[in-house]
């Protein structure tokens, strides 16, 4: 079996480097790759419904508020777990108007 | 291929999608507005599609589904009365879905004023409203002068737009 010692100086520091540049390089082509990914999700012709497409958004059906019993049980249910009253939700539906 | 030349194709692809992502046709002030014709729009009342050019015109987008569509409406009919005798002119696009929703709308409100449907929402995909309504100002060379973003329940802003455009030369 050959020790350390027996190697030369100049190839294990050769070794070092290649294996020091190679890192960077790897790190930096799959930080492009991912930004190349995730350009998608940045996308708002994506992520986004369009304000044109919101009716089915803005059905009486897509109401939180639409029956005044189930709002009282869940204010209910809430103040009771927060010990806190008032200031919750907003009113309307989805349509985004304005 | 070295590694450098690996980075570089990548860094120009990544910035080329960003690029591509960000592209959006908007209308904007300046802009000429697209012809309406080509969208395959439909008249509510059977006549034709009018051209955008030769008055002062205002093109309004609205849905059945938006409540500040429906309470503009009326606020647009006064307007009209007020300076469809000195050429200005409102087109109402709408955006629905559902031929249904759009028929019923406009017989319940009876607008005076032109009404078409984007059947295929070609025309507001093209011009990309920012939000329900919008309404573009259009001068009588069919260029976007004002554009406005909502109804906030007075159009006398909109009113003096109108005759400004309507006092100038053509």
């Amino acid at each position: 079996m050959k020790s350390s010692a027996s190697i030369p100086a100049r190839a294990i520091a050769g070794g070092r480097l290649r294996r020091a540049s190679s890192i960077p390089v790897a790190l930096l082509l799959a930080g492009l790759l991912g930004a190349l990914l995730f350009t998608g999700c940045a996308s708002a012709s994506l992520e986004r419904v369009k304000p044109w497409q919101r009716g089915t958004l803005a059905n009486y059906t897509m109401r939180s508020d639409r029956d005044p019993l189930d709002v009282a049980m869940a204010e209910h249910v809430y103040y009771s777990r927060e010990t806190a009253s008032g200031g919750r939700g907003v009113g309307g539906s989805g349509c985004g108007c304005n | 291929m070295s590694a450098t030349k690996i980075l570089r194709a990548a860094a120009a692809l990544a910035v080329a999608a960003l690029l591509a992502a960000r592209a959006r046709a908007d209308v904007k002030v300046g802009d000429a507005f697209p012809a309406l014709a080509p969208a395959g729009l439909v008249n509510l009342a059977g006549g034709d599609i009018p051209e955008v050019t030769g008055q002062v015109t205002l093109v309004d987008f609205w849905a059945s589904w938006c409540a500040p569509c429906k309470a503009s409406f009326p606020a647009m009919a006064k307007l009209y009365a007020a300076l469809g005798p000195r050429g200005f002119r409102i087109i109402a696009v709408s955006v629905d879905e559902k031929p249904a929703d759009a028929v019923s709308f406009w017989k319940r409100l009876a607008p005076p004023f032109i009404t078409l449907r984007d059947r295929q929402q070609k025309l507001v995909q093209e011009v990309s409203v920012p939000t329900m309504p919008t309404s573009y100002l259009l001068d009588r060379h069919g260029r976007v002068r004002f554009v406005h973003s909502g109804f906030h329940g007075d159009l006398a802003e909109l009113q003096k737009e109108v005759e400004q455009l309507l006092d100038e030369k053509s």
